[in-house]
This record gives structure tokens, sequence and C-alpha cells, in this order.
């Protein structure tokens, strides 16, 4: 167990890789209740979740998710986070565990004096576990009446889960695999007797419960930022590449003009890329990358072996003139230099389903 | 996880096992279990010195990087090649999964090193169990 975010939470419960490719070829279950959950309410709901996020909210039916982001003024991130419409007038935003002081701190203060919306920060009220891979929807069907296979991807419906009422059901995750998240009552009893119907459901599927270093590894693989790493107060929307979720033409929000001014100055002058170990090694967290000829030009902002793909994989943050496919830099490894190569994210797609 | 008796150990998690002027070196089972997936060794050359409580080299997981200690000074006669595609081969069986031979500098020089019972003790008072 390790402490995250102030959560104790384990690395692995029966092996990284074992977890890895359980969720890539049968399913998985992470206990993600450590994620915070805002709800907004209130007919101003919809102006301050389009105030406060970059992706464009009116856009969203009643039970459709959006991944989103709020910003500084200057264009850094405050957090990732995936908009929920529960209703014209109800709002959900999941945030990350490691920011959600902050976060909330931020939304009080941007959305303060808004009219017709009221904040509350309901991550204590739900226990939300994730159950992903594409046994997912297998596993998950089992313990629920709601037909699963309406819900499309980043859709979300309430229905009955191992008996309880009123369960929100996402086709949502962080694996890069199909997959579900589920928010249920926080008591004790009812989510280990939930955490444990889902394991027994899944059991003919090879499902095992997974920690934090999966979690890491899979969403690397499918390209997935990780708040701290690829995205932060120093990075903008466009060296992370996530301008498609920035939609500046609905409204003013927060770090918008800042956004604008980017693209007027010629865009970012750093990009997001993802890296292939070449040589021998493995490129991690915080190893400089450099030029062929020995200039440092960047840092890897997650590496890792990958377990489905067996190779040694990495994102980091270059100058845009090193950022094009296969060009060749180093990563530096205890002092040694080793080869890497651009290549395109994500690492990973899943399989698309042959119907 | 049983500790052979013949072995001697770090506190680092290494164990050697000396026969004359030979010793074999690998890590211990509690070392393997605590790594998790080892995906990459990196091994000394057939030749270079190590010196005994100085690295000689690492082990890495999927999550974390580890040093290896020397267990004692001596000349590198030889590194376990298989590791090179299998480095999961220690998870298997850390007793007999050797990474490196060496001839040693002092003849069955043991000084500051653990019996398995030592070991064993040693651990059970970090873990707590």
């Amino acid at each position: 167990m390790v402490d995250f975010g102030g959560w104790d939470m384990p690395v692995d419960c029966c092996g990284l890789i074992a977890e890895h490719m359980a969720v890539r070829t049968g399913v998985g279950v992470f206990d993600v209740s450590h994620m915070g959950d805002i709800q907004f309410r209130g007919p101003g709901s919809l102006a301050a979740v389009q105030k406060l996020c970059i992706n464009d909210a009116s856009k969203l039916q009643v039970g459709q998710a959006q991944y989103s982001a709020m910003l500084y003024p200057n264009g850094t991130f405050v957090d990732d986070v995936v908009v929920h419409k529960l209703s014209d007038n109800d709002y959900l935003i999941v945030i990350n565990a490691g920011t959600r002081e902050k976060d909330v701190a931020w939304v009080r203060q941007v959305i303060g004096g808004m009219p017709g919306v009221h904040m509350n920060d309901y991550s204590d009220f739900y226990t939300q576990l994730a159950i992903q891979g594409p046994r997912a929807a297998e596993t998950l069907q089992k313990l629920t009446s709601t037909d699963l296979s309406a819900i499309r991807n980043y859709w979300f419906t309430w229905g009955q889960v191992c008996g309880l009422p009123n369960v929100m059901i996402a086709r949502t995750g962080y694996t890069g695999e199909d997959g579900f998240e589920i928010y249920i009552p926080s008591d004790e009893a009812t989510s280990a007797r939930v955490w444990n119907e889902v394991l027994e459901a899944g059991k003919e599927f090879g499902i095992l419960p997974c920690g934090l270093g999966a979690r890491n590894t899979l969403r690397l693989e499918a390209g997935m930022a990780l708040y701290g790493h690829e995205i932060s107060d120093t990075i903008n929307v466009f060296e992370a590449g996530l301008g498609r979720y920035a939609k500046l033409d609905k409204g003013d929000f927060v770090g918008r003009d800042a956004l604008v001014k980017i693209q007027a100055d010629g865009g970012p002058r750093r990009k997001l890329v993802g890296l292939e170990m070449v040589e021998r090694g493995i490129g991690r967290d915080g190893y400089p990358v450099f030029s062929l000829d020995g200039k440092r030009i960047g840092e890897i902002t997650s590496g890792s072996p990958s377990p489905f793909l067996k190779k040694n994989i990495a994102m980091a943050y270059v100058p845009v003139e090193f950022g094009a496919l296969d060009s060749e830099v180093a990563v530096e490894i205890r002092g040694q230099m080793v080869k890497a190569r651009v290549v395109a994210l994500p690492f990973y797609k899943r399989p698309k389903k042959s119907t | 996880m049983a500790y052979p008796a013949a072995y001697r150990y770090t506190k680092e998690h290494e164990w050697i096992q000396i026969d004359g002027t030979t010793g074999t070196v690998g890590i211990t089972d509690y070392a393997q279990d605590s790594l998790g997936d080892i995906v990459f060794v990196d091994l000394p050359k057939v030749g270079d010195a190590v010196e005994g409580g100085k690295t000689f080299g690492s082990v890495e997981s999927v999550k974390a990087v580890s040093d290896l200690f020397a267990p004692a000074s001596g000349t590198v006669t030889a590194i376990n090649e298989a590791l090179k595609d299998k480095p999961e081969l220690i998870n298997t069986d850390a007793n007999t999964t050797w990474l490196i031979k060496i001839t040693l500098a002092n003849a069955q020089q043991t000084d500051g090193l653990l019996t398995a019972a030592e070991y064993e003790k040693f651990i059970s008072e970090e873990t707590g169990h």
C-alpha cells in the first residue's frame, strides 16, 4: 500500500503484469473512490460549467459525458475532468484525487457570485468502482437489469446494481478498454459487498482486482494524461495535445484568452510526444531527453515498460522541431544515453468491435 | 519463503554462495517478491571488478529500479545471459537464479554477511511479520 494524494492505496493486488493483462484481455476492477465528485445544481449550472471548463457542455444531452479540463487564466491546467450532464440543472464533474482540495477551492473561487448555481462536494458520498476490459460488460450485466448494450461510450444512466437502486452507471474509464464506472453509496458494508459481487461475477472471465501500478501502465499505453505528469500548472492545452477539447468558439471560459494568444503567436513551442526505446533500457518519469547531438531538449513525463506491447514506452515534452514521427532522440538512463524514437500516440488502441 | 542455509545474505537482499574462491550472487526471494514482475536486469561485464557494499548493477520491475549491491569484492567471471531475454526467471526462483559469478578478492570472506537465520530475522523485523 502507498500514499496516493492522502489515500492508502494498493500498488498491486496480484502482480502488475497479470492485472494489466486481465484488463486488456478479460476484465479487471479498480477501486477509484479516491476520485472527487463536484456537483452543480440550479438553472445557472450550465453557465458555471461553461465558464470553468474548456469543452462545450452545451452540446451534452442528459446522460452524456465529456472529457474536459479546468484552466488557469494563463491557459495551463488546474485539472482534467469528466463532465456529466445529469439534467438541465444538474452537472457532475469528476476530478482527480490528488487535486481535489485545490479543485474545490478553485471552483468556489471561479463560480462564486454566479447566479442560480450551487456547488457541492459529494466526493465522500460515493464509492466509485471501475470495471474495465473486453469482458467488463458481460461481468457487470450479471449484476444489473439495465441493458448495458444501450449505453454508448461516454454516456451514462441510472439503474439497479447489486440490488442498489439509482446507481449511476457510466461507460467511462482510464484504461483504453471498454468498461464502466459505477457510483455506489460509500458505506463500508455496501462497498465491500458490491466489490465482492463484482469479483464473483467476473471470475469466469479471469477478473483480477487491480491496483495503481496497472492503472498507470494501462493509461500510459492508451496515451492518457496524468495530472502532475502530462498536464500541470506549467503546461498549456496545446502543448499537451488536447486542443481539440478546447472549444474556443463556445464563448468565454477561464484561460480562453491565453489560448487564443498562443494560437495567434504561432502555437506551442513544445509538444507532448510518444517515445519508444530503441536501444536496451527503460526510460522512466523525469529522465532527461537529449537530441542525438547531445543537447538536452526535454524530459519524460511518464515512462515504463508496456506489459501488453512488450516495449519500453514513454511520453515526453520536446521542442516541436524534434517532434516529427520517427525522429530519434536519446534518453539519459543512469548516466548512459539510450536511443529512443518518436512514435504516434496513443501507443495502444483497443481493437474495434466487429458487429 | 525459504532461505538456503548454505548461502550468506546482505541487508540489501542479495545472497552469495561461496565455494572456495568463487562466489555466486543472486537476489533473495524477499527481494523479488517486493519488486514484483522483473522486466530488466543490468549486469556488469565479465572482467569488471565489483566492490563489497557497492553497486554492481540494477534490477528493474515495471514500476521501479533497484540497485544491486555486491556482497563481497572480486572480479566478474560470468554473468547469467539468460536474464537478458528472460529476467522474470528471478521471480520464478530467486534462490537458484544467479546473476553473476565472481572470483573473490578475499577467499571465504563472510564479514558483515548474514546467515540465513539472521537474514530471516532481519526481514521479519523490517516487515513486521
